[in-house]
């Protein structure tokens, strides 16, 4: 089954150009090519000084490279982007009630609408967490949504993540070079403003202080210099004013988490922390950890400090879980979902997996622990050979892995080396939950510059564009 | 602030600082090696010059002798040796990416648009422009960083330990530009002799740290060891000079001061008191090369405790 037809963000099936993209579109055809291709050049430059950067695993050690900025940007009419938003505040606040109720009653364990062996056999699931209180039973603070659209109105959610997901500086700094470089499309279009987002995030952060706590000092945790998305971290460490620590600047006594300063101990009480799970605390969890803080579990479960996102939250956004997210709506909200999730086949069933080995030509195959686009399988863009191998892997450990039916994944007008194409995209929003879940409009959308390829991921060679929410 | 953001900003300066100096000391050194002489004093000058950067036992380890291509490509480009300008600018470099949230975004673009310079920088390109080309460069990129610092940053903590860096290393770095000038004397010479006849040598010196038009405007007189060195080491109101260096070393101690730091801040008053009320002649009577040790050995000593007082502390 190949897949023929796509959903092109710009122009209509009859070549027309919608509605919402028609003062883009204009600028576009009006602009000298050779406006263009200098912007686009300064634009490459300026990433570079600004050292907007993340470093490639696997590469020579301190790589940094370029996430491609594509100049024309992912237009989202106001009605469009206000179902997203209800679906997405919908999505997150039953993530969060079934992370509470996973780590007190399990009520909807009990009652029967997730196996049991699925959360509690989960090498996410956190037994430390059992019977932890958390201010506000927010776990998620910070989810970043993976979502594609099919066609008109129908979007899918790909990915709920909800332990440390990234991209929101790049979301950011596109808006800003657009701005810089084209401040004539934002005077010609009402753009939702998203520079807002760090101060968001700082009142979301502070909203979840330990209880007692009138005026908390928040830190971002970093696993360092080195990891793949420390520019963002710094970025925000700096855009919320906020000190920007390493495992090695905290420490605790007596269920207290301090930071080394230069003028002696100074409290901590709330952690934005981009560490994952495992390296937190060697104490608890790996013992080998250099990132972590020992006895950080002792002051979170004490209630002393706040750990955003809290510990364990992968629970719920695994790709095992995933498939029972309508279902966490109907049960502890009473709702019906808004947005779609995609049919997903886990092949540790003996009939989903045969079907997916029937079918691995047009499907895609997922590792369930896997992300950033490594370890899976796009049938309909894959080799003979590589299908094959596949079905090996399968065969070997069916429970690994999951299956999906290949969406139609939307594309965009991009350009390329050969001109403008269109090319795939997803997009990130991200989801604050604090005392209130607040949203800014938009989200980071990630483009796949190969052609064909529906695998976003920047590791994997994916760009980015600018996301305009238009304001009605 | 955090211990370990104080640690980088300090590093951060003093290597942009050494950068600047080195340029600086290789310039001279350069320039010296213009001058009529024979080929033996030419060796002589490059192998003193990197005794006192203490890098003479890792260029004899990969280079067999000593000629002006070989110490410039050494001290500029080499990538393993630690005090090459390409190293010091990397150091500049990673130490701002590590706090670059501590930083204005001009101040981090600035050590990051430095660098990514340098890396395109070649030993070809160096020697089309000619090495009096790429040490002006490196001047105007520290230049230009400090200048952006006093322009951008708020005047809190990061900037103090930025400024103490900054100074830490220049009065180290003075003091051996210093010693520069003691280079070709051979083993036993008369220092006073060798003072009398050397005009260009002191006015290279004094070319390199951007102080001939001060010297004749402070001076109006002929060039005299005594009067460089008193410009160098004393006057307060010469900026490079180790006088103002401990000045600015020793009010900006004062002002990140705590509760273990009394006895670092006394050091270095004490250090700053003696370039103050001190005379030259003096100086030179116990013998200026011993002087210039003897104060570097003072300035490594405060570094080590600044570091234990405020950026690695021992205990929590």
């Amino acid at each position: 089954m190949a897949i023929t037809k796509f959903f092109n963000e710009m122009t209509a099936d009859d070549g027309s150009v919608r509605a919402h993209y028609a003062g883009y579109a204009a600028w576009l055809s009006e602009t000298p090519a050779d406006r263009i291709a200098r912007k686009r050049a300064e634009a490459d430059s300026l990433f570079h000084r600004y050292g907007i950067t993340f470093a490639v695993y696997g590469e020579e050690s301190g790589t940094e490279r370029l996430i491609p900025f594509d100049i024309i940007p992912r237009i989202i009419p106001a009605q469009e982007w206000k179902d997203l938003e209800a679906g997405l505040r919908q999505r997150v606040k039953a993530l969060n009630s079934f992370i509470h109720d996973i780590y007190h009653d399990q009520e909807i364990l009990k009652a029967g609408h997730i196996p049991a062996e699925q959360v509690l056999n989960n090498a996410q699931y956190r037994p430390e967490m059992q019977g932890v209180n958390v201010p506000c039973d927010i776990y998620a603070a910070i989810a970043g949504v993976d979502v594609v659209r099919a066609g008109a109105g129908e979007f899918y959610v790909l990915e709920d993540n909800l332990r440390v997901p990234s991209g929101v500086s790049y979301m950011l700094e596109d808006r800003r070079m657009m701005m810089r470089l084209f401040p004539e499309l934002f005077a010609r279009h009402r753009v939702a403003p998203v520079e807002h987002y760090p101060d968001m995030l700082l009142h979301t952060l502070r909203s979840l202080a330990p209880v007692g706590v009138t005026d908390p000092t928040v830190v971002v945790l970093t696993p360092g210099a080195y990891n793949s998305a420390y520019f963002e971290h710094a970025f925000l460490a700096q855009q919320m004013g906020v000190e920007l620590v390493e495992g090695q600047d905290l420490f605790v006594s007596e269920d207290q988490v301090f930071m080394r300063t230069t003028q002696g101990p100074r409290r901590v009480d709330v952690i934005y922390r981009r560490v994952d799970d495992d390296f937190l605390d060697p104490k608890y969890f790996r013992k080998d950890s250099m990132l972590g803080v020992p006895g950080l579990l002792d002051a979170y479960r004490a209630g002393r400090v706040t750990v955003s996102n809290a510990i364990g939250t992968g629970v719920a956004d695994d790709k095992s879980i995933y498939p029972y997210v309508p279902e966490m709506i109907r049960f502890y909200l009473g709702e019906e979902p808004i947005l779609n999730n995609v049919p997903t086949y886990m092949c540790r069933k003996p009939e989903d997996l045969a079907y997916t080995l029937a079918h691995l030509p047009e499907l895609v195959v997922k590792e369930v622990h896997g992300a950033g686009g490594y370890g899976m399988l796009v049938g309909p863009a894959s080799t003979k050979e590589q299908i094959e191998t596949f079905r090996q892997y399968l065969i070997a450990n069916p429970e690994k892995y999951i299956a999906q039916p290949t969406l139609a994944l939307s594309n965009c007008p991009t350009f390329v080396e050969s001109g403008i194409a269109p090319r795939h995209l997803d997009l990130r929003p991200f989801v604050l939950s604090g005392t209130e879940v607040q949203m800014v409009p938009g989200g980071l959308t990630r483009v796949a510059l190969r052609e064909g390829s529906l695998v976003v991921n920047s590791s994997q060679g994916g760009g980015t564009k600018d996301t305009w929410v238009l304001e009605a | 602030m955090l211990s370990r953001t104080a640690d980088h900003l300090f590093w951060m300066a003093r290597y942009m600082e050494r950068a600047e100096n080195t340029a600086r000391i290789l310039d001279v050194t350069y320039r010296l090696s213009l001058l009529p002489q024979n080929g033996e004093e030419v060796e002589a000058m490059w192998s003193g010059m990197l005794k006192i950067m203490e890098l003479q036992d890792a260029y004899l380890a990969k280079y067999p002798a000593y000629s002006t291509e070989a110490v410039l490509e050494f001290m500029i480009f080499d990538r393993d040796n630690p005090g090459s300008i390409y190293r010091c600018l990397r150091a500049t470099r990673e130490n701002a990416h590590a706090v670059r949230g501590t930083l204005t975004s001009e101040l981090w673009e600035t050590s990051n648009e430095t660098w990514l310079k340098m890396r395109d920088f070649t030993v070809a390109k160096l020697l089309e422009s000619g090495p009096g080309a790429f040490f002006e460069w490196v001047k105007y990129r520290s230049h230009l960083s400090r200048g952006v610092t006093i322009g951008t940053m708020l005047q809190d903590e990061a900037l103090r330990f930025i400024r103490l860096g900054t100074f830490l290393e220049r009065a180290d770095n003075t003091a051996r530009i210093l010693e520069v000038k003691y280079l070709n004397l051979l083993p036993g010479a008369d220092e006073e002799q060798a003072h009398a006849t050397d005009y260009y040598q002191w006015s290279a010196l004094l070319q390199s740290v951007s102080a001939f038009e001060v010297y004749r405007k402070v001076y109006r007189d002929q060039i005299t060891p005594l009067r460089v060195a008193e410009l160098l080491v004393l006057r307060a109101d010469m900026p490079r000079s180790l006088a103002r260096s401990m000045k600015e070393v020793h009010s900006n101690l004062t002002r990140v001061s705590n509760a273990r730091s009394a006895e670092t801040e006394r050091l270095a008053g004490e250090l700053e008191s003696h370039l103050r009320f001190g005379r030259i002649e003096r100086i030179f009577e116990g013998g200026f090369r011993k002087y210039l040790e003897d104060f570097r050995d003072r300035i490594f000593d405060l570094g080590c405790r600044i570091s234990d007082d405020f950026l690695i502390p021992t205990s929590s």
